[in-house]
């Protein structure tokens, strides 16, 4: 899968610019003579795509297209000036689902231990549902629960860890191979993705940057060691996939039925096409082909495994194995 | 292509917000300069048409109207001012960031686009970012294909139909609902809403929705109940609020997941297991082969070597893989 690259300013849609603009020019007209880098930093844009929207906005304004009705940008001297826009030097409201989507996220963080600030979360949740009206309402047709049957006591175990930069010792269940490891891990922070809660930190089994499921962990110790991770563990970019596959990793081929379309959402893959039957074929690389196996033995039928033939053949007597338990012919 | 359409629908908004009276089509066409590219009326209607929506799905107030009452076919359009503007809030510098934290909880997910949105509105503002706020940061995937219509459906109120599988008992079956509420539950999408066909509230999972759903009401004629606890439904259709028993036997030190979900050590070779839903205690133990076995009842056994033979029969002999007809659950 490739990974996520921010999207250049000109190659965003017409409305995403334009939403852009109508936030540009309050922001513009309330800070006459602010300089071009900050107002560029302010809004995420280069320089250049900030004097490019300044360009933009230079031809626009009142019906009749004469100097006295449109907007007036000027940066000549690396301060912006902005004038003439009297219409729309209001900020734009809210749209019910961007509402919607700032008040679900919200709750969502007041739900998750140990996110952000508390005061904070309080007082942007009752601004913005006063501000947004109606938005409130519809925000609460979607919700979304965390892990709730986490054992609060390692939780706060785990947490001491993260703050004290102590190191743990962590029992952790490794569902692929369906076996209890034992490892030491430095922490380096909480997260929570999918409605779990991840501990990401240096692996000294590993040697390298991990994320544990807290729901897996069967016991964790705080050690009376230091914690600090080494200098060559960084953190995941957290927009990019969880799992990261690595290029010498076993290159596999799944057929997917239409039912099981989902494991093209959730795992990166080399490469997808679709199968005439509306499902897909997915081709990925993965490190440890236990889940795979899982996988097609779970879905009944729903996941086919058609490369390497190894991995086939393994499935199929992995199959075969466990109707034999059941003394029930294939 | 994308400066000049920017172009044209700022000057529109600017030409509706600026007038005080209903702007007819014909008025429209003549005060934004790029309309003029439009060179027959279908093809100005079709572009205008869809800038009035785009602007809509922006947020802004385009209202319709006649300023006539006597030539009430006479439609014109402008913007509500008021309505136009975002009311005076005042976010402090810590507020904001952790609306930006909110607004990256929607990773690659439907709302994602309009938490970004929201975010360059509140830009405005001017507030600066305090960048020193850390903590979990939750992030939340739909990667279900079916929760963009299912959300516009429950916010809109409309019922919708959609082909649902129960998994192990083949076809996917039609169903008509009435959303209530979308929930994240255990990193799962779910649908609470009632039923019609079984006419009671139900629960559906989101990832065995088959296709997309369609809107087959109005917006507005669901009236879901006042008092719906949309995570107390779902708990109770999850495996972990379970209603039966499983006996399955288990290699000594294996089944981690099975022995958690009924609190066994690693030396029991015989787990108890509490279940609510067939299917899905069936996939756990046969994702398991060998090393775990089920006892008893008859229907997860049966629905365990349902899902191994389909299974062993698209994997066996050479030339496994597209056009194997699979039996899928």
């Amino acid at each position: 899968m490739t990974p996520p690259v921010r999207r250049a300013a000109s190659q965003q849609s017409a409305t995403d610019r334009l939403s852009r603009l109508l936030s540009m020019v309050p922001y513009l007209v309330e800070r006459q003579g602010v300089p071009v880098q900050e107002a560029a930093e302010h809004f995420g844009l280069t320089e250049a795509e900030l004097v490019a929207d300044l360009q933009l906005l230079f031809l626009c304004g009142l019906p009749g297209g004469l100097p006295g009705d449109l907007i007036e940008a000027e940066w000549e001297g690396g301060e912006v000036f902005v004038s003439n826009a009297d219409t729309i030097a209001r900020p734009l409201r809210l749209g019910l689902d961007e509402a919607v989507a700032l008040l679900v996220g919200l709750r969502t963080l007041a739900e998750t231990p140990g996110a952000g600030d508390r005061e904070a979360l309080d007082g942007a949740l009752a601004k913005l549902s006063a501000a947004t009206g109606d938005a409130g309402e519809t925000a609460g047709v979607v919700s979304v629960a965390l892990d709730d049957d986490l054992d609060p006591a390692l939780l706060a175990r785990v947490r001491e860890a993260v703050d004290g930069r102590r190191r743990l010792h962590l029992r952790y269940h490794v569902p692929g191979r369906d076996e209890a490891t034992e490892r030491d891990v430095d922490p380096m922070r909480l997260l929570s993705l999918e409605g779990h809660i991840y501990l990401e930190g240096w692996c000294h089994r590993a040697d390298a940057v991990r994320l544990f499921r807290l729901g897996r962990v069967i016991d964790a110790q705080v050690l009376d060691v230091d914690g600090t991770p080494p200098p060559q563990a960084v953190s995941r970019d957290l927009d990019d996939s969880l799992f990261q596959p690595s290029a010498t990793d076993l290159l596999v081929t799944l057929d997917l039925a239409p039912g099981y379309r989902w494991v093209v959402d959730a795992y990166p893959y080399e490469d997808v096409s679709d199968l005439p039957d509306g499902g897909a074929r997915l081709r990925l690389r993965v490190s440890d082909t236990g889940w795979v196996r899982q996988l097609a033995l779970r879905s009944g039928g729903g996941v086919v495994v058609a490369e390497p033939s190894e991995l086939t053949t393994d499935v199929a007597d992995a199959a075969a194995a466990a109707l034999a338990a059941y003394d029930t012919p294939i | 292509m994308s400066a000049r359409r920017t172009e044209r629908l700022l000057n529109l908004v600017i030409a509706l917000l600026a007038t005080r009276q209903w702007l007819t089509k014909d008025q429209i066409r003549a005060a934004v300069p790029q309309y003029g590219e439009a060179s027959t009326d279908a093809a100005f209607d079709r572009m205008f048409e869809r800038d009035k929506d785009d602007l809509r799905e922006l947020g802004v107030p385009v209202l319709t109207g006649s300023g006539s009452a006597w030539f009430e076919d006479e439609h014109g359009y402008r913007i509500d001012r008021d309505a136009y503007a975002l009311p005076e809030i005042a976010f402090t510098p810590a507020e904001l960031a952790v609306l930006g934290l909110a607004s990256r909880v929607w990773q690659q997910a439907t709302l994602a686009g309009a938490a970004s949105r929201a975010m360059v509105k509140l830009k405005a503002l001017g507030v600066a970012t305090d960048t020193s706020i850390v903590g979990v940061e939750p992030r939340v995937q739909t990667t279900e294909p079916s929760f963009g219509r299912l959300y516009e459906a429950t916010r809109d109120r409309a019922p919708v139909r959609f082909a649902y599988r129960t998994g192990g008992r083949g076809e996917p079956v039609q169903r008509t609902v009435e959303p209530w509420r979308i929930t994240s539950w255990h990193g799962r999408w779910y649908l609470v809403g009632h039923d019609r066909d079984r006419d009671d509230a139900r629960v559906f999972r989101l990832s065995r929705i088959e296709g997309l759903p369609t809107v087959v009401g109005p917006a507005g004629s669901v009236q879901p109940p006042a008092d719906v606890d949309a995570r107390a439904m779902v708990a109770n259709a999850d495996p972990r609020v379970a209603q039966r028993s499983a006996t399955v036997r288990v290699a000594a030190g294996a089944g981690l997941s099975l022995r958690r979900r009924c609190a066994a050590d690693t030396a029991a070779t015989v787990l108890e297991i509490p279940f609510a839903d067939v299917d899905d205690l069936a996939e756990e133990v046969a994702a398991l082969g060998t090393a775990a076995v089920v006892g008893a009842p008859e229907d997860l056994r049966e629905a365990v070597v349902a899902r191994l033979r389909g299974t062993a029969s698209v994997h066996a002999g050479p030339g496994a893989g597209a056009g194997t007809e699979g039996s899928v659950p």
